[in-house]
């Protein structure tokens, strides 16, 4: 009796053994893949079942809300954590995740496994290149996004509407190409007494809102955020034309909903959505809701798409999206390589290009069946050759707050928009003096 | 056979032994949760020091300290969050010593109204920011200005408006928080006993008269115990700033001081200067809460 007790103890023991051995085996054959909380994140779980299909490793793309996107991997990167293999992260962390050794230096790896030209240039230098211009690589571009506009057809193509547009402005209404016809169209849609105003963009405080939706215009009317050479801002911030761009894009708010300086993606979408605005502006990864009849029952076959304008010296636009780079904690990092480079074979990228996401792959991006497959590919293949960013070095959180801030005390008349851009500049030369970029 | 030795002698231990043993797991939880990041972030606060960085701390005296000091914009902060306490903690004292005196009585369902009003104060703050959000939208779906909208020509950008956005938060608050004040003066009052208001009525004393020589005196080391913990409390704001008015917007007009250590400490990861701040608003809740106890330890004295 005795010894049968003993067995059974000890079966007990070897099954919990081997559930724990194959637990720690699958855990090992598993990757952990982590995004903010938006449409492109599912695509991607999605299109990771074919890798686990191919492969046997199960894959976990974690999403987090986007406000708190940052401060939660960031804080896991303080940590050391190992919750993360792959982190797809936005441009501007390269320099800090880079040089705070969070991210794994891929060049050669990348250059030994990756068809680098089969990428679309720009795409690689943003999401994948710090320093920019060095050759060396610490990510790859995983979805690449733009700052695009999407407006009311219905409203655009009614005659009558056309016709008094004619009569007040002088030109044809339709989807503008500057910055000038951009607020006629705002200033004629605007109508509080049916609740249909002009315009929805960004004005939000919280974390880039208002730098991302400020900086293209900044950028179109000749103004710069510095020189990326020897980091001096003063005389490139604080210009004419940037004060001009600032009182622009804040006479704009007269042309937008109330609530509008609240505004962000989220914002700015709603707005549209409940038809409460003739033209919203977005990232292109946003606009499936604009498309789908369930988010969108008003407009969604009623929506046009266009590219941010040009303004009077020159045109860009705010780059979206984000690079996929390894996490330096990772215990996985060799399974993390291989999910990236089976992630950028073509057949892969023309499947997540079906799916939604926003191929950086040179042929497919080009291609007609991608410019075919939603209603706003071609306006944001389109965008591709205006794409600019803000700083991505080390200290880009300081100098984005800084930006945040003051822009804001301008639009809300708290500053002028002369006071606030010389605030910016003083500010952001005090960091770059700080973090030694005057030392040599 | 049974034998009556202690319990302790039986294990081993000695009554020193025992009481330790019950004792240390507290005290290195304390050690470990508290004392130790007391003194480590002490420690960074004079070191030059990024938590993102692989850098060691280096250290560089009183720099962090002097910087902070001297900048006007972390001055406004204080400003700021100085204004809110004030504004804050008044209305949610008047309104919740009003309502303990309102509650302070017999009536039908007393408990359910007292359960009712409590129940701001039990919501989450981040989730109270966030439907508050919604109330005071200045876009047609806000509830607030739904209802002003006969008596307004347009609606009020409580969030957007810098004129104005700093009364929403100090709504929200108070809304939140009154209860915890009306709690604290409940129990203050139901504790001043009937016989002093009976022998008042005998004396043929007036309302006014019995609240302030009887029912003030008796309560107040409880309300400015009350008062002590909402000011520190305020003092800390960051949650509903964080929601509500979106990081502390329009500009810096509602940016409290713990709005901005927390862009300080976890988005510019600045950890070094962020430890000194954290200290600096250490002290001045410390003071505060000193001036506050001095005058209650004088109240009580006089009670």
């Amino acid at each position: 009796m005795r010894s049968v007790h003993i067995s059974l103890v000890l079966v007990v023991i070897l099954t919990l053994a081997f559930v724990s051995a194959t637990k720690a085996d699958n855990h090992d054959r598993s990757l952990t893949i982590v995004w903010a909380e938006w449409d492109p994140a599912n695509y991607l779980q999605e299109l990771s079942k074919d890798f686990t299909a191919e492969t046997g490793i199960a894959v976990d793309v974690i999403q987090i809300p986007w406000p708190s996107f940052q401060d939660k991997v960031f804080t896991a990167f303080v940590g050391k954590s190992d919750l993360y293999d792959i982190v797809i992260g936005d441009s501007q962390w390269l320099g800090r995740n880079s040089q705070g050794e969070n991210y794994i230096n891929l060049t050669d790896w990348i250059n030994e496994n990756i068809d680098v030209d089969s990428i679309y240039g720009p795409a690689m230098t943003a999401f994948a290149e710090y320093p920019k211009g060095s050759g060396t690589y610490w990510a790859l571009p995983a979805e690449v996004d733009a700052a695009g506009y999407v407006y009311r057809k219905d409203l655009f193509e009614n005659p009558d509407e056309m016709k008094a547009f004619q009569e007040k402005y002088g030109y044809a209404l339709a989807p503008p190409k500057t910055y000038d016809q951009l607020r006629d169209i705002a200033e004629f849609f605007t109508r509080p007494e049916q609740d249909l105003y002009g315009i929805a963009t960004w004005y939000s405080k919280e974390y880039d809102g208002i730098t991302m939706g400020f900086q293209q215009v900044m950028w179109s009317f000749g103004g710069a955020y510095g020189d990326a050479e020897n980091y001096k801002v003063d005389g490139y911030i604080n210009t004419e034309d940037v004060a001009k761009a600032l009182e622009f894009y804040t006479d704009l708010l007269k042309f937008s909903p109330p609530d509008a300086p609240n505004y962000y993606w989220a914002e700015t979408l709603n707005a549209y959505t409940s038809g409460k605005v003739a033209m919203a502006m977005n990232y292109f990864a946003f606009f499936p809701g604009v498309v789908n009849p369930e988010t969108n029952p008003t407009s969604h076959d009623k929506s046009g798409f266009f590219i941010a304008p040009a303004g009077p010296k020159g045109h860009y636009i705010s780059i979206g999206g984000q690079g996929m780079s390894v996490s330096s904690y990772s215990k996985n990092k060799d399974l993390a390589k291989q999910y990236m480079k089976w992630f950028m074979q073509k057949p892969v990228q023309e499947k997540w290009a079906a799916l939604g996401g926003f191929t950086p792959h040179k042929e497919v991006l080009q291609s007609d069946t991608f410019k075919m497959a939603s209603p706003f590919n071609e306006a944001f293949a389109a965008s591709f050759p205006y794409l600019r960013d803000f700083w991505a070095v080390p200290e880009y959180a300081e100098l984005l707050e800084t930006c945040q801030t003051n822009w804001s005390e301008a639009i809300s008349g708290i500053k002028s928009a002369k006071d606030a851009l010389n605030a910016i500049a003083r500010k952001h030369e005090e960091i770059f003096e700080d973090a030694g970029y005057y030392d040599e | 056979m049974q034998t009556n030795r202690p319990y302790t002698a039986s294990r081993g231990m000695s009554d020193y032994q025992l009481k330790m043993a019950f004792i240390m797991p507290t005290m290195i939880l304390l050690i470990l949760m508290n004392i130790f990041p007391l003194l480590w972030s002490l420690y960074l606060s004079f070191h030059r020091y990024k938590a993102s960085m692989p850098a060691a701390p280096r250290f560089i005296g009183v720099r962090n300290y002097s910087r902070l000091l001297a900048d006007p914009e972390i001055w406004g902060y204080f400003q700021t969050t100085a204004y809110f306490v004030v504004l804050a903690v008044a209305a949610q004292f008047f309104i919740g010593f009003g309502l303990a005196l309102l509650l302070n009585r017999d009536f039908r369902y007393k408990g359910f109204v007292t359960t009712l009003l409590l129940l701001p104060m039990m919501l989450s703050p981040v989730v109270v920011g966030l439907f508050w959000r919604f109330i005071l939208s200045s876009d047609n779906a806000g509830l607030l200005n739904f209802f002003l909208s006969p008596f307004l020509k347009s609606p009020i950008g409580w969030t957007t408006n810098p004129k104005v956005a700093m009364l929403a938060v100090v709504i929200v608050d108070t809304w939140m928080w009154s209860p915890f004040m009306m709690l604290i003066a409940l129990a203050g009052l139901s504790a001043v006993p009937k016989s002093l208001y009976e022998a008042a009525d005998v004396d043929r004393a007036s309302a006014w008269f019995k609240f302030r020589w009887i029912t003030l005196p008796l309560v107040s080391p409880l309300l400015l115990i009350a008062l002590l913990f909402r000011t520190m409390d305020a003092f800390k704001m960051f949650d509903i700033v964080y929601v509500l008015t979106r990081e502390g917007g329009p500009g810096t007009v509602t940016e409290t001081v713990s709005m901005n250590l927390y862009k300080l400490a976890f988005r510019n990861y600045n950890t070094g200067k962020a430890c000194a701040m954290a200290y600096i608003l250490l002290i001045i809740i410390v003071a505060l809460s000193n001036i506050y106890v001095k005058y209650l330890n004088r109240v009580k004295g006089e009670a």
